[in-house]
């Protein structure tokens, strides 16, 4: 499906092309680290611990190296050590106590790019080390404390039913209600770090003039920028300028850690009195700035024997990692998202995130649901295993429809489509015959089909768009144009040319017409942060009211040319012809005025209520619908899994430009295998081991699937372009599960933890009986180790090198796993 | 960027340069051959394809407390002649972006695994963090902003990016468009399967593949045989 400009006069629901498509493809989009450098400008490095927790008894810098052009910044030169988020726990600079391995000592400025990485070796740091927490369980434990009293960063309790009791006797009720349950199933799920791993490292220019600070990046939220700097040099705000530079992917990597990079240029930039230039090369990337957290939920579940669900025991625990970053949300997110799309009478889940000596983790597009609707739908697979039903069934039977109510007791209304979702998956893929056939097993390659069901909350939790009050305003614009001012950003999901579609059907004009100003935090209202699948859903509807209300100003104002003209002429008013075109009403309006503008604060719908305290209520305003189905085939000897078919039903209230709405569902979904298959953080001692690209496995070309998109509408009624709900992040819940569940119909390896490399469903089948799976095959699992490594070897040979190796043809893991043979060859040659 | 001639050289930078002080710059091969033992990638890439990927800060030890001597280059980028002072080590792409404002090509990884530094070297696709900047001496290097005339109608590669909304952030773009024009000239665009395979070396994060074959297929008639 190709972009075309509109058709009709509605640009709401077409697809345009984008707006920022000619910048992009002739390479003159300037990003940041495009930007021409400034007058005098320097360099900015980070001079990082090497161990994951210890005392910092001192810094030293070798005397024999000439420190005369370097800059030099420790903690002591920080008016305020710490880091403005949630709990502002975490300092700027360490100092005293080192809590994780990389965590920022020292930064370092110099205009000489060498010179500055031999100044980063001729710094010592004197730690002595402590034993590290690096596992989430021991620090639940709490035998060591590294953070607050107890290593817990934040809690909560969710019950419904009978579970609805004092925090005390709600767990007793919860096991009875198991109790008295037909069948109940346990099982423990875990899944793991992920690295956002947008292909445009971190990056800021921060310096200092005569009115204030400034900081231009690689940023997805300049408010949350500007509040660190408040909170770190005590400026007012009109002396803080952060501007978005064109954003090469964030996926939430940039959503707060951006504030720690601008907090360290500025630092350097106070200190010269110079312009400093701080890029993260990809190492330092993957090592230091923020991930997904690891979880993981035992879950206990009760159902009739019929299939009917019934009670629901979940303990979710999640690995903060050093300090609270973004955690306690990402946590209630996780929680909310627990019991899946699914009907129940009785639950209880607590959820706990708790701090370890790693690096901080934070937001990672779907925000803690991912990890916990991979264990629901994990979980439930297995229900329907015991049931002797095909998961489809027990997930269709249950799904939640409207008038239902989900475990925080929200009762669903309008725009619910759990149930289209799975049709139409199920129909497009062809699921049942599939499964009915069972695995296909063609020599060494079996081939299965599985599918996962979910929901997602739009927007903030609970109470949260009624705290932030996002504004955004609109201004008029010479020549009948209209300005959108908004510190939405545009991040490469399209929010410019999906603004600019909604206010020009809002105003009447044409696309053309709409202007979107570059976001910077002292010309932009605060929309509230670039997150939480909000930006079209809830800024979309202010900025829908407001460039509404600026066009009727406009229209007003030719309506007010037209009367006195056509009372002149004694003409029937409305017949009469407007006597100024919109542009020169608008001219005029603007000359009279000097300033047209239209402000707009968001009001969450006057129906969603939301207890904070007792975690009760209307925890989102509606939530998006999803279905996915994946289809994989299995090398039985390696254990390669390859997704060669992917369909993705999913809700989305409205889609407002339907090709890039499909591009964030295979985006989405595509991180989410990846998540699934061959992404992997290694660590040792708190450290990772795989800081490149060639061994943190992205998904390449070749392992994306077809991807078949199918857009449900089920409008929501606050929505904008006629109810848009978010859709950022639903496709990164669905995807895990659903090649788990194809990999277990392929092979009977019913995986519980993430990711499913060869190397661990190797160890799956050998730990549990898989029926299909003759023992020793997966033996040479083994040798073809990380096979998916060796793939990326030859597709780097592919390109930069001219490489002459020639595919054979054949497609699927075979194919590749000779290809890849002849790679190690090749690099051997090498 | 770099202020070069504020720095003095220290020894092994000087040592180097009477090594080259003898040498026209010719194509660079031999010079290629040498700067490939001391640049800092060399050690990063090795100890990755061999396994050995536990080096947490794997290129800080690594760098060479040296300055190089300075040579120029002949460089033929867009049409354009251009002569440039480098430092021996620059990559192509430190040359382009910092030396020549050619910030089309953009910098990834730095280790030749994205491919979003992707140009044209003779017409054949290099990751320029990979190809010593003297290596392109007296070649011909097309980027993506030589690609279409400024101001001039699109090359139907970067038309059918748009057209297919191959891209969401854009930051692989540049590097996929130079892969695509190349696999096509290649003759490597035959079919989706090829397609795949030879473009997989291009990575992108925002998952625009499907979107990038579309636009591979879209406008391979048009620039094939070129
Ligand atoms: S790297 Fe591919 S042939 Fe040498
Ligand atoms: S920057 Fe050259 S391949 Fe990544
Ligand atoms: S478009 Fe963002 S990485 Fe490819």
């Amino acid at each position: 499906m190709a972009t075309s400009p509109p058709a009709s006069a509605s640009a709401v629901g077409s697809s345009v092309p984008r707006a920022d498509g000619p910048p992009k493809v002739t390479g003159a989009s300037r990003y940041v680290d495009d930007l021409p450098a400034m007058p005098g400008e320097i360099f900015g490095r980070t001079v990082r611990s090497p161990v994951p927790r210890g005392i910092l008894r001192g810094v030293r810098f070798d005397p024999a190296f000439d420190w005369s052009d370097v800059t030099v910044v420790l903690a002591e030169d920080v008016p305020v050590n710490v880091v403005a988020l949630i709990l502002d726990d975490q300092p700027i600079l360490g100092t005293g106590k080192v809590n994780h391995a990389y965590e920022p000592i020292v930064l370092l400025g110099c205009a000489d790019r060498l010179k500055l990485s031999r100044a980063l070796q001729a710094v010592t740091l004197d730690i002595d080390p402590l034993p590290p927490v690096l596992d989430m369980r021991a620090a639940l434990e709490g035998e060591e404390i590294l953070w607050g009293t107890d290593n817990v960063i934040k809690r909560y309790l969710i019950t419904k039913g009978c579970a609805d009791a004092e925090r005390e006797r709600s767990e007793a009720a919860i096991d009875a209600a198991l109790a008295r349950c037909e069948v109940v199933v346990t099982g423990t799920y875990a899944s793991h770090h992920q690295e956002q791993l947008y292909i445009e490292p971190q990056g800021v220019i921060a310096w200092w003039d005569e009115a204030g600070a400034h900081a231009t990046g690689s940023i997805q939220c300049p408010f949350y920028v500007q509040k660190a700097f408040l909170k770190a040099f005590g400026l007012p705000a009109d002396r803080i300028h952060i501007t978005q530079s064109v954003t090469g992917g964030g996926f939430g990597g940039k959503e707060e850690y951006p504030s720690i990079i601008a907090l360290h240029a500025a630092l350097l930039a106070r200190k010269s009195g110079r312009p400093v230039r701080m890029i993260y090369d990809r190492t330092e990337d993957i090592e230091a700035t923020t991930k997904r957290h690891p979880a993981s939920c035992e879950i206990t579940s009760g159902c009739d024997r019929d299939g009917t669900l019934r009670a629901l025991k979940i303990r979710v625990l999640m690995d903060g990692g050093a300090y609270a970053t973004l955690s306690q949300v990402v946590l209630s997110r996780g929680a909310l998202h627990a019991s899946g799309a699914y009907r129940w009478d009785d639950v209880w889940i607590e959820a706990t995130a708790v701090a370890t000596n790693t690096p901080p983790n934070g937001a990672f597009r779907g925000f803690g649901a991912p990890q916990t609707i991979w264990a629901i739908e994990r979980h439930l697979d297995r229900v329907a295993g015991e049931l002797g039903c095909d998961p489809l069934d027990l997930k269709a039977k249950n799904v939640l429809r409207p008038g239902d109510s989900t475990a925080t007791g929200q009762v669903l209304r309008e725009s619910v489509a759990g149930e289209e979702c799975i049709a139409k998956a199920i129909a497009a893929s062809g699921y049942r015959q599939k499964r009915a056939a069972g695995p296909v097993v063609r020599g060494r390659v079996a081939r299965g089909i599985g599918l996962s069901v979910f929901m997602h909350g739009a927007g903030f939790t609970g109470s949260g768009e009624r705290y932030y009050k996002g504004k955004i305003a609109v201004d008029l614009a010479p020549g009948g144009r209209l300005r959108i001012r908004t510190a939405s950003t545009d991040i490469g999901q399209g929010t410019e040319t999906v603004f600019r579609q909604i206010a020009a059907d809002a105003a009447g004009l044409p696309l053309d017409r709409v202007e979107f100003e570059v976001p910077c935090t002292t010309t932009v209202p605060d929309s509230g942060p670039t997150v939480a699948s909000r930006t079209v859903m809830v800024v979309g509807s202010i900025l829908e009211a407001a460039a509404r209300e600026l066009a009727s100003r406009v229209r007003e104002e030719q309506e007010a040319a037209r009367q006195p003209r056509a009372a002149q002429e004694g003409q029937a008013s409305s017949a009469a012809p407007p006597a100024l075109s919109f542009e020169e009403a608008a001219d005029r309006l603007l000359a009279r005025e000097g300033k047209v503008t239209s402000l707009k604060q968001y009001e969450p719908p006057s129906y969603v209520r939301w207890d904070d305290e007792a975690y009760k209520g209307d925890a989102y305003p509606c939530f998006g619908w999803a279905c996915d189905v994946a289809e994989v085939e299995v090398d039985l000897d390696t254990f390669e899994v390859t997704v060669v078919d992917f369909w993705s039903a999913a809700d989305v209230g409205k889609a407002i430009h339907p090709v890039m709405c499909k591009g964030q569902i295979e985006g989405g979904s595509l991180q989410a295998i990846g998540w699934a298959l061959s992404e992997e953080i290694v660590w040792q001692g708190g450290k990772i081991r795989n800081p490149r690209m060639t061994n943190y496995i992205i998904p390449t070309s070749l392992d994306a699937p077809p991807f078949h998109v199918v857009l449900v509408e089920a409008p929501f009624p606050f929505g904008p372009g006629g109810g848009a709900k978010g859709i950022g992040e639903m496709p990164m819940d669905g995807g895990a599960p659903a090649v788990a569940a194809a990999v277990e119909h392929a092979t009977g390896i019913a995986a519980r933890a993430l990711p499913l490399t060869p190397e661990r469903l190797f160890e799956a089948a050998r730990g549990a009986e898989a029926p299909r799976t003759a023992a020793g095959r997966g033996e040479r699992a083994r040798r073809y180790r990380s096979s998916s490594t060796v793939r990326r070897a030859r597709s780097i040979c592919r390109r930069s090198r001219g490489c002459s190796m020639r595919s054979g043809g054949r497609s699927g893991s075979r194919a590749r796993r000779r290809g890849a043979r002849r790679a190690s060859a090749a690099r051997a040659r090498c | 960027m770099q202020d070069k001639t504020s720095r003095p050289s220290p020894l092994r930078g000087a040592q180097s340069k009477q090594e080259t002080a003898g040498e026209p710059n010719t194509g660079g091969g031999l010079l290629a051959a040498h700067l490939l033992t001391r640049r800092q990638f060399t050690a990063g890439s090795i100890a990755v394809a061999s396994g050995l990927s536990a080096l947490g800060s794997a290129c800080t030890g690594c760098d060479t407390p040296a300055r190089s001597a300075d040579t120029s280059v002949r460089l033929h980028v867009n049409g354009t002649r251009a002569e440039v002072d480098i430092d021996l080590r620059s990559s192509l792409l430190d040359v382009l972006r910092e030396q020549l404002q050619l910030t089309g090509a953009k910098k990834g990884c730095d280790h030749g695994q994205c491919g979003a530094c992707t140009v044209h070297l003779d017409g054949r696709r290099v990751a320029s963090c990979l190809t010593p900047a003297v290596q392109a001496d007296g070649r011909e290097i097309t980027t993506i902003e030589g690609l279409s005339p400024e101001g001039g109608p699109l090359h139907p590669m970067q038309q059918a990016f748009i057209d297919q909304d191959a891209l969401q952030c854009g930051y692989c773009t540049p590097g996929q468009i130079m892969a695509a024009v190349a696999c096509v000239r290649e003759g490597n665009a035959g079919s989706a399967e090829q397609i795949r395979e030879y473009m997989s070396g291009n990575l992108c994060r925002c998952g625009a593949y499907a979107g990038i074959l579309a636009a591979i297929q879209q406008a391979a008639p048009e620039i094939g045989g070129t």
